[in-house]
């Protein structure tokens, strides 16, 4: 079954256009002096021909009328490269980007450093024990959390944008 | 006047407000895209309606057309696209290849549609009625390649897979064709032979 399926893909390849130049030479070989490659080659020819043979379909006369009819009451819309404005794109991500980095700020701010400190004097920040820091005060507040949950949803909506985008060009590329 | 015109001349004087030229691109594709919808919808009367709705959408779209593809390429995704809603809109499931149904599905309408199938003798018809007792996804994809004048890598973009799984979809669906011709019409392969 394997086998018959390997030479039936191998043979249409060949016959699509599709083998590599050395692919190539090995089929018309085989082709030639196997008998079984010959039988099959010629049965896959025969549907390439009716294949090949089979007809469009034609819709209704007033076809193309009706389409003509159906787009005069209608305009093309502008593309949309056009209305989507760039400025506008980079101010909405410039207005979150400032939101994240003002609060980190705030909540970094409320943090108290100096939990497990003997001293008043604020210690700097490379000498911090970040195990004993106190975190509570910036995670245990519902508001700070759906805040968070929201960026972390609107930063995953612009990953999304840009996969898009990025597969989009790949696929005009090609 | 229209019809020594290519596409991209044709889509240029539309997007210039000329309007008629539409019909230009109508009347050269009109067929291609009915038969593609007929391949999904299986009633004429229903795949004149999807053709339509086809057409009004490419010519609501034509500023997006960028010229980076064929146009008959982009044309075929909206086909594609149109055709998997309706058939979502009638309830209708869209199989995957590998699915059994498929097969059943397939039969049942055979067993209507033998009647007038072994009186239809010639080599056209019969390839034909053999194509439309496949599933839309391969008559779909025999359809591109050969009347649609698609490469597999154009297949591959109309229908969002990878050139690769467009060209088992096309070994796939030749094997389907050929053993539902020896199935139903061995007689008529024999004569042809």
């Amino acid at each position: 079954m394997n086998k018959q399926q390997t030479t039936e893909e191998r043979l249409w390849d060949y016959i699509d256009g599709v083998s590599s130049p050395g692919e190539r030479t090995v089929i018309e070989q085989l082709i030639q002096t196997d008998l079984e490659w010959k039988s099959k080659y010629s049965e896959l020819i025969e549907v390439q021909q009716l294949l090949q043979s089979s007809e469009l379909e034609a819709p209704s006369m007033r076809f193309t009328k009706n389409v003509m009819e159906e787009i005069s009451r209608l305009q093309i819309a502008p593309a949309t490269r056009n209305y989507i404005n760039k400025r506008i794109i980079w101010g909405i991500g410039a207005f979150f980007i400032t939101i994240i980095i003002g609060f980190l700020v705030y909540g970094f701010g409320q943090i108290d450093w100096t939990a497990q400190g003997d001293s008043k004097i604020p210690v700097e920040f490379t000498n911090v024990d970040f195990s004993k820091v106190d975190y509570s005060k910036m995670f245990n507040n519902n508001l700070v959390n759906g805040f968070m949950m929201l960026n972390v949803i609107l930063g995953l909506f612009l990953l999304d944008r840009y996969l898009a985008n990025r597969r989009k060009k790949f696929h005009e590329e090609i | 006047m229209l019809t020594g015109l290519n596409d991209n001349e044709l889509i240029s004087r539309v997007l210039k407000g000329d309007q008629q030229a539409y019909a230009g691109l109508v009347t050269r594709y009109q067929n291609y895209v009915f038969t593609l919808s007929l391949r999904f919808t299986k009633n004429r009367e229903d795949a004149e309606e999807v053709s339509q709705d086809i057409f009004v959408k490419a010519y609501r779209s034509l500023a997006d057309f960028r010229g980076a593809s064929k146009f008959s390429t982009w044309l075929y995704t909206i086909v594609n696209t149109t055709c998997i809603t309706f058939l979502r809109k009638k309830r209708m499931e869209v199989h995957s290849l590998d699915n059994e149904k498929i097969f059943e599905v397939a039969d049942s309408v055979d067993s209507g549609m033998r009647a007038n199938q072994v009186e239809q003798k010639s080599r056209v018809a019969m390839v034909n009625n053999a194509i439309d007792m496949l599933s839309p996804d391969d008559a779909e994809v025999l359809t591109l390649f050969y009347k649609g004048e698609q490469s597999l890598e154009e297949i591959a973009m109309i229908l969002g897979i990878e050139a690769n799984t467009a060209k088992v979809r096309l070994h796939r669906a030749r094997a389907r064709l050929k053993e539902k011709m020896e199935k139903h019409f061995a007689e008529e392969v024999k004569d042809l032979n």
